[in-house]
């Protein structure tokens, strides 16, 4: 920003952030410069309703938020302790009547944050000038605000967020055209209008492309040359980006759309790497304070707020908690070397217990790790049956006989299967659109697909209300209910359900 | 840091405003709200607000949670809808948000649900009272009303100027000249006094169910006729052979049987109007809640006899409400429209089927203004 504004900074804390930062650069974490600024718990409460921006368009989830975070200060449920945000400069709040330790420990804490939205990968696509660009979206929507009114704006804002969570994940990193066609590989050649694998030797090619492939090429030609005229092609997770492209919008919707679609892949890597980006912030917050930035008198009131923010309690994972042990964990395990072949096939209890190889690669191996995983790569790759049971881990479920939730499980396998499904797709259906002219009468078509867990009918149908008042055409989704297939359509007068046998 | 959280916030408050108005129906009827006043907060759940997704059903998920315990042991019971499920068949545990509205907001709504017209109090110029109101300042006056800010600053200044003042030891002493006091000045108040005198049938065909109607809708009628007038005046008669003035418990609680007379309740009423309030200087209200049984005709004519020279007289307006009993005749009505027919000025008649009927009721009685 090219005028500085007053960030209430103390002479205090301002020599605090420095000697922090410097012992951050020198444990070798690497950021986007990071601005701090004081603000007061009402302040902080408005931008944390703000997801941490100053400037957001006009909706009022906003002012909901700020209600319930401003009542649970005052009842003295909860208190924001930090808040930064994925920019470059990064800026972080610092909460005006914490003292001095819990400064510190936020300061320490940010810097790890910064350092991962700089260097893992899962955050290489978002734009690093949002501050910016919300603004700019704030700036275009109460521009449409003043011209249509608030009603019909905010309405459609509405419409538009009950499809957020309908983008893919994938998307930023696909090299496609938005209507989601692939284009075809050159690797292959085409000969006589089939696909062949590329042959160097010519007596290879009855092996590498025998009759059998051909055929099968050929009907998968076929299949194509038949869905050439669909759209989508191929079954499109972006529901979001598929509306942008064919929906029936007019100049202003289309920007909305546009505003919360982009918003949401901004805020998307943050929902997938929660784990690891807490873990990472609260490793760096605890190693920079215990070994650097503590003094003595501090010690008692450090351990009580670090513990408390670790603190597990048995109805929620607490990602900061599963994040820094995880990172310990893998540190040990690559100092000792108690990775590969040998450790993993050794059978006594004994020598692994006591296996250590004083490898000392643990510091580069975290580093690794915080570049390329997600949360569901990290924990499928690093959440090991000994982690499980040192820390109690179990899967819990509905009994609908004794209307609660109930332990059913402390299986390595269900629990780290449990918990990558609740993860996968951050707990919401997969929905792809699969026909934008369903019956040759311009329907939408969605499905769902279907992983064990049934749709909430009531939030889909009004779901689907609001995607009809995108499409402007009526709207079907499948889904399954007890091993059927059931449609659900809602014409813009109706609902209606029915069974279908064949499926899609 | 320019944030504009108000805009957003007051957008969230008016929609959670519309959502209680939806629901005021049950509010008002189902009597929790008895006994709150002014800036008292009332609890209202509503339905969760939020924006609707595709999502799974709650119950199929599970998750994965830490700490000790035995397969099948609880992990606390279905998260934040405890109660909302267990009551019957309510549309499948849905989240609820409590919103907290103060008692005047609420009747600000039920005012504009019901598109209540203010209350034109009866212009009687003549009986302005007359107020001793302080406003102004003068330089003499008693002690009493001595203003002592002004005063000081009167001192200070005079200190400052006259170079008596020491900055290190800052000693104010005013003198006689400074002394500054409160003056008061006579204005003249039109008279926004204003009685409810509510007269309900106790004899045997009021049952339980009727009298809690009669409460229901008094106490709504009192607070919208409080927020009216300030200093309101509340009088409770019961009565069924005999009329006796009550207090506001017994008027709700009192399980009286016997025959109706209701001549004897009008009768009261009237005597207590003639000794405590001068209809010139008071706007009055008499309600009347009965199930319309009245013991004989000749009764019957002597109510209208009084209603017509006396009540529509003085009264702002006479409301009689009939609560449906199924021992009730209702005729009283009936001799009521007979007589006066539908549009007798002075007089406001409302049929009460059932609880959900109160708030039309409650409209029929204030929605004229008077």
């Amino acid at each position: 920003m090219p005028i500085m504004h007053d960030t209430g900074l103390t002479p205090e804390l301002e020599s605090w952030r420095a000697r922090i930062e410097e012992w951050a650069r020198e444990y070798g974490l690497d950021f986007y410069q990071t601005i701090f600024e004081v603000l007061d718990w009402n302040q902080i409460n408005m931008v944390a309703a703000y997801g941490g921006f100053p400037n957001r368009y006009p909706h009022w989830r906003f002012g909901m938020e700020y209600e319930q975070l401003s009542k649970s200060y005052a009842y003295g449920l909860s208190k924001i302790y930090e808040m930064v945000i994925n920019n470059d400069p990064c800026y972080a709040y610092l909460l005006h009547a914490n003292n001095m330790v819990d400064q510190k420990m936020v300061m320490a804490h940010v810097f790890g944050h910064c350092d991962f939205f700089k260097n893992n990968i899962y955050f290489s696509p978002t734009p690093r000038n949002m501050m910016d660009q919300m603004a700019n979206h704030k700036t275009r929507v109460q521009r449409y605000i003043d011209k249509l009114g608030f009603d019909r704006v905010e309405s459609f804002v509405d419409t538009c967020l009950s499809i957020e969570n309908l983008i893919d994940y994938q998307r930023p990193f696909l090299k496609q055209n938005a209507a989601g066609a692939t284009p075809d590989s050159d690797r292959d050649e085409e000969v006589s209008g089939v696909h062949k694998i590329k042959v160097e030797k010519d007596y290879l090619e009855e092996y590498i492309n025998p009759e059998a492939y051909l055929e099968l090429q050929r009907a998968k030609k076929e299949e194509e040359q038949k869905n050439m005229a669909k759209i989508p092609r191929h079954p499109e997770r972006d529901v979001m980006g598929f509306l942008l492209d064919h929906a029936p919008l007019s100049r202003w919707e289309y920007d909305i759309l546009y505003i919360v679609r982009k918003e949401a892949y901004y805020f998307a890597p943050q929902a997938q790497t929660k784990i690891m980006n807490e873990g990472w912030a609260s490793y760096w917050h605890s190693t920079i304070m215990t070994k650097k930035a503590l003094e003595d008198s501090e010690v008692i009131d450090f351990a009580d707020h670090h513990s408390g923010t670790v603190a597990m309690s048995p109805q929620r994972l607490n990602p900061y908690k599963i994040g820094i042990e995880l990172f310990r964990h893998i540190e040990d395990r690559w100092n000792k070397g108690r990775f590969g072949k040998d450790y993993d096939e050794c059978d006594d209890m004994v020598v692994r217990k006591k296996w250590d190889k004083g490898l000392g690669l643990g510091r580069e191996k975290i580093f690794e790790v915080r570049k390329i995983y997600n949360d569901i790569t990290f924990l499928d790759e690093f959440l090991t049956a000994d982690f499980c049971r040192e820390y109690k881990l179990f899967a819990y479920q509905f009994n609908p006989l004794t209307n609660r939730y109930e332990i059913s499980d402390r299986d390595f396998e269900i629990v780290k299967h449990r918990l990558l499904s609740s993860l996968t797709n951050f707990g919401q259906p997969v929905i792809e659109v699969i026909d934008a002219n369903d019956g040759n009468r311009g329907e939408l078509r969605l499905r769902h697909k279907h992983d064990g867990v049934d749709l909430d009918i009531q939030y889909a149908r009004e779901t689907l209300r609001n995607l009809f008042a995108i499409w402007k055409r009526p709207v079907l989704i499948e889904t399954r209910l007890n091993n059927n297939i059931k449609i659900h359509r809602f014409d813009g007068q109706e609902h209606k359900t029915h069974e279908s046998k064949e499926g899609a | 840091m320019g944030l504009k959280i108000e805009q957003d916030l007051s957008r969230f408050k008016k929609i959670v405003r519309g959502k209680v108005k939806k629901e005021l129906k049950k509010f008002v009827s189902s009597g929790e709200m008895i006994g709150k006043q002014g800036k008292k907060l009332v609890s209202i759940p509503i339905p969760r607000i939020d924006i609707p997704r595709f999502k799974f059903t709650d119950k199929q998920q599970g998750g994965v949670g830490q700490g000790e315990g035995d397969v099948g042991d609880a992990v606390g019971q279905g998260d934040e809808e405890g109660e909302g499920d267990q009551q019957a068949g309510n549309a499948e545990g849905q989240h609820v948000l409590e919103v907290d509205v103060t008692m005047d907001e609420m009747i600000e709504m039920l005012g504009e649900e019901l598109e209540l017209p203010n209350i034109q109090p009866r212009s009687n110029e003549k009986y302005e009272q007359i107020k001793n109101v302080y406003r102004g300042i003068r330089s003499t006056g008693p002690e009493s009303l001595r203003h002592n800010k002004r005063t000081y600053k009167r001192a200070l200044k005079r200190q400052i100027f006259t170079g008596e003042y020491n900055p290190k030891d800052p000693i104010i002493i005013p003198y006689k000249d400074d002394r500054q006091y409160r003056s008061f000045k006579q204005v003249k108040m039109p008279n926004h006094q204003a009685v409810i005198i509510y007269m309900m049938d106790v004899s045997g065909s009021m049952g339980n169910e009727q009298k809690e109607i009669v409460r229901l809708e008094t106490f709504w009628i009192d607070a919208w006729l409080r927020r009216q007038y300030k200093g309101l005046e509340v009088r409770y008669i019961v009565h069924d052979a005999v009329a006796r003035e009550v207090d506001q418990h017994t008027f709700y609680h009192t399980r009286e049987s016997g025959g109706t007379i209701i001549s004897s309740a009008y009768k009261l009423c009237k005597q207590i109007i003639e000794t405590d309030y001068d209809p010139m200087q008071w706007n009055i209200y008499p309600f009347h809640f009965s199930d319309g049984d009245n013991w004989s005709a000749n009764d019957t004519q002597e109510c209208l006899k009084v209603l017509q020279d006396y009540f529509f007289k003085v009264a702002n307006v006479f409301c009689y409400g009939q609560v449906e009993s199924e021992f009730g005749s209702g005729q009283f009505l009936k001799d009521l429209s007979e007589k006066f027919g539908e549009n007798q000025e002075g007089l406001i008649t409302s049929q009460i089927e059932n609880r959900d009927a109160i708030l039309g009721s409650i409209k029929d009685f204030l929605g004229k203004g008077k």
